[in-house]
């Protein structure tokens, strides 16, 4: 009994371990899936509006299959272990972003937003396929924490300089071109958060005073905290951008939380974002205004000025009930301005009913999961904050805009991740997909964490 | 670590909790609010997305409907508005519908439940009922005879089947083009505020919703009375009655416009419409038995719909005798529809029968299948089949040879009254002439029409105005339209 114990125990670490699954074909078939779903969207679309599958119907499924088929090489090639989710959830939220932007483009045939869409989709994917080709380990963006968060800042400050669309400061428009800087800096953020409290965690969970239930953070390290929400309030009051500061400050209060599992961080962040959210919003009318509309979604209509756009994207959500009108058989059009970016979830909440809202959300959800089941997995500090970081933006911005268009929290002028018009935050989602599929293919492999950084 | 992950992992779980909770409150449980909130366009939407049903006149339709390529799709149209727009009324996109526009809209937009296949079919499919068609009992040539024959006279005609009820003709003029309120442009806006602000009020449909001074077509009604209370046993005999005729308890005199009133038989003194007799003979009936004979009529009725509602007809029940004597020769506060007076005409033509006129014979699918059959409601003894028998001799020796000569009609039998009502203070607006109705042609069996007839401003310049003289020939031109002669 005992030598027999004694042989298995000895022998175990000659066996040589068993690779971890692959499960690239599991990957293919639901792209494969994604693709046909778009594609069927695309003809609903059309059979619904005019009879007829759309001309463009095998075009538009060959142009989505070939780049899904393409990021499918590239993940294959560069890693094999990663999480077969991430990627077919992508595809499918693009392909059915594009298919509520091609329907919406039908009510508003001067101003078609569907090719841009489908371009910027592409570059999206090829930044996908390039950043899973050359970026081999995660481990090498720590190094570039402060250049990250200089740029960080940069694009953020960028848009002030240009003037005002829609009472937000967030664009700049170069060449024809709008593109909101922001987004990208959201993934730039992430990775310094991760970076700088993969490195000074330790410091930051030195406990000071205990005042009542919290245990207060030393002030010697307040001062970065601070600085952050500095930085969201001075973007919130620059760029009368309520969503994104809400988004950074989230993140990073979230980050913090995981880094030193300090409770006192949350309600200290907690405290500071009620103080700075009421403090804005009595001072800057434009944010006052969204709270007034959010409190009262229908007091414009008693008032006599008809239906402001939070009640047309509530009458649209009510419109679809719990099976939806059928792809192009709403009427989500009325939301007037913003129906194929900030409101596209309202078309697909009138048109997909709730069962299909309830599906777009658990995708999303889905997606998160899968990025917090890779900061888990993960060995080293900096790769599970990044996996934490990445997984929250989604879900943060997901919950801000979803939210706000639901009459949940005060609407916010924000990108739902793939479904939204915005080549920015298309460009954006596709890079923070392609981190989260390096980072699942690193948990898999199970790195040992004293590997030095290459 | 990674137990903090999995709280934070927990917290984002929590928020997606809280969308599908709050997606479920906006889309399932508040949707009815928000559906039907007016501001909310869809609703609107989906009702002119698809044609209106039309509305059918002798099997063929006096509306349409027209593709505008708007946001409202479906625009109303209508083959012969002015002629029609009593019946139809209007279908605005901006100001809503009116009379069978409204009555039967769930008909004719398509909402109506009857009109699916089977019952929950449009709750599954989500689709819309195509429109059913409504068909009227209207008769095209008395319709249009009506029209003709009021012209450019402000006026109302209205015809029913004695028999049934059915309305054979509903004119009002001057009158409108429905039409021009279908849109919800700026056409129709100003369109509306013109007919609105129109003296002539050509939207007002008199047939059904003005209710005049009877007059003397009100003695028809009073006759009867007289006859089933028994205070007249023979035609020929010679009443009590004083001319001039002092108001019961005051001082004021009733005279008559001709002479052969005192003690007049009531034969002859309906025949000249002798004001002196029907007024004793109104207060001798007493106010309990004239009252109980104008609601058995139709009069003081608020429920009548045919099927959109009619103004009430009144007859005041609270009178004293002198008031009772005013009221029983169509003064006072005596007022009666031009449809309320045909109703009496029909009573006395359907041996004292009356049925409740009705308007839609029956609504049909697009395919033509009969969806529903409103029709002839039960019948009401409005007074005695002989006293009914004996108030066709009276108008029919009215039209024989009394002052409603201008309505008699070659192979027929028509009996009549006239009516010239004063009113306006202390009597100086121009008269209203009435003409109350009804004829059988000789190879019938049974009096087809019924007619009454209201005549407003009477061309001013032909200087006398009687009914006799200016809506006997209405009468009978639509009279002659539904005989065939």
């Amino acid at each position: 009994m005992t030598k027999a114990g004694t042989a298995v125990a000895a022998a175990k670490p000659l066996t040589p371990a068993v690779p971890p699954p692959q499960r690239r074909g599991v990957e293919l078939a639901l792209i494969v899936l994604a693709v046909l779903l778009s594609v069927y969207g695309y003809c609903a679309v059309g059979l619904a509006r005019t009879g007829t599958v759309p001309p463009g119907a095998a075009g538009y499924g060959a142009g989505l299959g070939v780049l899904a088929v393409l990021a499918h090489l590239a993940v294959r090639l560069r890693a094999p272990y990663a999480d077969p989710l991430p990627l077919p959830i992508g595809v499918l939220l693009n392909g059915l972003g594009l298919v509520l932007i091609y329907r919406l483009d039908l009510e508003t045939p001067d101003d078609p937003a569907a090719p841009a869409q489908l371009v910027w989709s592409t570059l999206g994917v090829g930044l996908f396929i390039v950043v899973v080709l050359l970026l081999r380990d995660h481990r090498v963006l720590q190094r570039y924490a402060y250049v990250s968060v200089v740029g960080a800042l940069g694009l953020l400050t960028l848009p002030i300089l240009f003037p005002a669309v829609n009472g937000a400061r967030i664009w700049i428009r170069i060449a024809g071109f709008s593109i909101q800087p922001g987004e990208f800096a959201k993934v730039l953020l992430a990775v310094f958060f991760a970076a700088y409290l993969a490195a000074n965690g330790k410091a930051l969970a030195y406990a000071g005073r205990r005042v009542w239930f919290v245990q207060l953070p030393t002030g010697r390290v307040l001062g970065p905290v601070l600085a952050i929400w500095l930085i969201s309030v001075g973007v919130l009051v620059l760029e009368r951008d309520l969503g994104t500061s809400l988004l950074f400050f989230g993140l990073f209060v979230v980050l913090l939380y995981v880094a030193t599992g300090r409770t006192g961080w949350i309600a200290v962040g907690l405290l500071l974002a009620v103080l700075g959210a009421v403090a804005v919003s009595w001072l800057e009318p434009h944010v006052h205004g969204r709270v007034e509309d959010w409190l009262h979604p229908l007091a414009t209509i008693e008032a006599g000025r008809g239906p402001n756009q939070l009640a047309q994207s509530l009458f649209a959500f009510a419109a679809g009930g719990f099976l939806g009108t059928g792809l192009g058989l709403g009427h989500s059009v009325l939301i007037g301005f913003a129906t194929k970016s900030d409101f596209i979830l309202a078309t697909a909440g009138e048109e997909l009913g709730l069962a299909g809202l309830s599906a777009i959300f658990l995708l999303y959800g889905l997606l998160v999961a899968r990025g917090y089941r890779a900061g888990l997995d993960l060995r080293d500090p900096f790769g599970r904050l990044l996996a934490v970081g990445l997984a929250s933006l989604v879900a943060l911005q997901v919950f801000v805009i979803a939210g706000g268009v639901t009459g949940l929290i005060p609407l916010t002028g924000m990108a739902m991740p793939f479904l939204a018009q915005g080549g920015s935050s298309v460009v954006t989602n596709w890079a923070i997909t392609a981190l989260l599929i390096r980072l699942s293919d690193s948990a898999s492999r199970g790195q040992p964490d004293a590997r030095v950084i290459p | 670590m990674t137990k903090y992950i999995r709280h934070a992992a927990f917290f984002c779980a929590l928020l997606l909790a809280a969308l599908l909770v709050n997606a479920a409150r906006v889309q399932v449980f508040g949707s009815r609010s928000y559906d039907g909130n007016p501001a909310n366009r869809r609703a609107a939407i989906a009702r002119y997305g698809q044609p209106r049903g039309d509305i059918l006149v002798d099997g063929l339709p006096v509306t349409g409907s027209r593709d505008s390529h708007e946001q409202l799709r479906h625009e109303r149209t209508y083959a012969n508005g002015p002629l029609y727009a009593p019946v139809t009324g209007f279908s605005s996109q901006e100001y809503g519908t009116t009379f069978l526009e409204h009555a039967e809209d769930g008909i004719l937009s398509g909402s109506d439940p009857l009109l699916s296949p089977f019952p929950l079919y449009n709750d599954v499919t989500r689709a819309r009922n195509p429109a059913g068609d409504v068909v009227t009992t209207l008769n095209r040539a008395a319709q249009e005879a009506a029209y003709q024959g009021l012209g450019a006279r402000k006026g109302a005609v209205a015809a029913i089947e004695p028999a049934t009820g059915r309305v054979l003709a509903l004119v009002s003029t001057p009158s409108y083009d429905p039409a021009q309120l279908s849109g919800n442009g700026t056409t129709a806006i100003s369109a509306w505020a013109r007919l609105n602000h129109d003296p002539e009020q050509p939207m007002l449909n008199r047939a059904v919703r003005q209710t005049y001074p009877p007059g003397s077509t009100f003695k028809v009604v009073t006759a009867a009375a007289a006859l089933d209370a028994g205070v007249i046993r023979d035609l020929d005999e010679r009443t009590d009655s004083p001319d001039p005729f002092t108001l019961p308890g005051t001082r004021t005199r009733l005279t008559n416009e001709g002479d052969g009133c005192r003690d007049a038989s009531l034969r002859t003194a309906f025949e000249w419409s002798c004001n002196t007799v029907f007024a004793k003979l109104g207060a001798d009936v007493g106010a309990e038995n004239m009252v109980s004979t104008a609601q058995a009529f139709g009069f003081n009725d608020t429920s009548l719909r045919i099927p959109f509602s009619v103004s009430p007809s009144t007859f005041d029940t609270t009178v004293d005798r002198a008031q009772l004597a005013l009221s029983s020769i169509g003064q006072y506060n005596t007022r009666a529809t031009p449809l309320q007076m045909a109703m009496v005409a029909a009573a006395v033509a359907n041996g004292g029968q009356l049925r409740e006129p009705y308007l839609v014979e029956r609504t049909v699918r697009k395919g033509g299948e009969t969806i529903a059959t409103p029709g002839s409601r039960p019948p009401r003894q409005a007074m005695h089949p002989a006293t009914a028998m004996t108030m066709k001799e009276l108008m029919t020796d009215v039209v024989r040879e009394g002052t409603g000569a201008n309505a008699a009609i070659r192979g027929a039998t028509v009996g009549g009254k006239t009516g010239t009502a004063q009113h306006g203070v202390g009597n100086t607006g121009v008269p209203y002439a009435w003409f109350v109705s009804w004829a059988q042609a000789d190879t019938d069996l049974e009096p087809k029409v019924a007619v009454a007839v209201v005549v407003e401003d009477a061309s001013a310049d032909r200087g006398e105005i009687s009914g006799g003289g200016d809506a006997a020939p209405i009468a009978k031109a639509v009279m002659r339209a539904v005989l065939g002669l």
